[in-house]
């Protein structure tokens, strides 16, 4: 078994624009001053874009994708026990089961 | 509350902070395994996929484009834009790394994953602004072993699985993501602006989806959710002011 070259192309690539976008922020803007209105803006960014991955998660944006109801009950169920437990864990537990349990019973 | 100090106990408790993260990796990266198998790369190919590239979406785009037939720049280019994000996740952590070499920061961004990001964006609401290098290790780390095994987990068992959504896995990464925006939520003192910038982050993000590539509308939507954010502070800060919150 060996490493297609052009899969290996493909990862080495990936690697890259993945890797620059990850890397660069955190290097160059760890060493600056930023000024007030970015910092202002930057607080609201992991609110907004948790949200946003949520929102792609749940909703059927893609192209052929529909909605899933045992997701929209376990979204539902995960945000209650959320709130509740203040636990990711257990977040993530009760959102499972009541998926499994939903697709059991439907 | 016991005094932690030492780089070890830092890195421990990083490590501990992953663990509710783990589930959720565990299947996504499992399900990129099978879908990278089912895509004809063969073991060391996936181990390394998801040991230099670590995207759950960039990888399931790659698997997903090789059974398409795509050319090699037309993957790379979606790729690209799909993990664009992580520019943003990695601007709001860099102000907590300040005292740290370039090298170290190098080597957390290179680890940064929308899970880890959650976890640490919530200890930095929590800490005020500050984040332990060797704590975020533990964190990484932890994230990253575990990433890698599961993919070649997924590999190595992609024949035998035909559906994972029996057991829920494919619920694990939705439920990971509503207990991290709930930590966040419980985290801050402004729940009325939290509220604007959540209702506006939704509306953006599947507003903007018909117009941008697939992945840039999380970015697009995010970055005019902030902005709501600050013109909703900006407004109630004009506001006489008859209660305080």
């Amino acid at each position: 078994m060996a490493i297609d070259s052009t899969i290996f192309l493909i990862i080495i690539g990936s690697m890259i624009v993945t890797a620059l976008p990850r890397i660069l922020p955190i290097t160059i803007l760890s060493q600056v001053d930023l000024p007030n209105w970015f910092m202002n803006w930057l607080k609201y960014i992991p609110l907004a874009i948790l949200t946003a991955i949520l929102v792609q998660e749940i909703v059927p944006l893609g192209e052929g994708e529909t909605w899933n109801p045992a997701h929209l009950v376990g979204t539902v169920v995960a945000f209650i026990i959320g709130f509740w437990t203040k636990s990711l864990l257990w977040t993530v537990i009760a959102g499972m089961l009541t998926v499994v349990l939903m697709n059991f019973f439907l | 509350m016991t005094q932690v100090c030492t780089n070890r106990d830092q890195f421990m408790l990083g490590v501990k902070d992953c663990m509710p993260t783990v589930l959720g990796y565990l299947s996504v990266g499992f399900a990129a395994g099978v879908v990278e198998y089912t895509a004809g790369l063969n073991i060391f190919e996936i181990l390394l996929l998801s040991l230099l590239v670590y995207a759950g979406a960039g990888q399931f785009v790659v698997a997903g484009l090789l059974i398409a037939g795509a050319p090699t720049f037309t993957i790379i280019l979606t790729v690209f834009i799909i993990n664009m994000r992580h520019f943003l996740l990695s601007a709001v952590l860099a102000p907590a790394f300040k005292n740290n070499t370039t090298w170290q920061n190098v080597g957390t961004g290179f680890l940064l994953t929308d899970e880890t990001f959650g976890v640490a964006a919530n200890q930095m609401a929590r800490s005020g602004g500050k984040i332990n290098y060797y704590w975020m290790q533990g964190l990484n780390i932890t994230a990253y072993a575990n990433w890698v095994l599961a993919n070649l987990l997924g590999g190595i068992l992609g024949k035998w699985i035909t559906d994972p959504s029996t057991f829920g896995l494919d619920f694990a990464l939705a439920g990971m993501f509503i207990g991290l925006l709930v930590l966040q939520i419980s985290s801050q003192a402004n729940l009325r602006t939290d509220i604007f910038v959540i209702l506006a982050s939704v509306i953006f993000t599947i507003g903007s989806t018909p117009y941008v590539p697939i992945g840039l509308n999380v970015m697009v939507g995010a970055s005019l959710a902030a902005i709501v954010g600050m013109g909703v502070e900006k407004w109630r800060s004009i506001q006489p002011s008859s209660s305080s919150s």
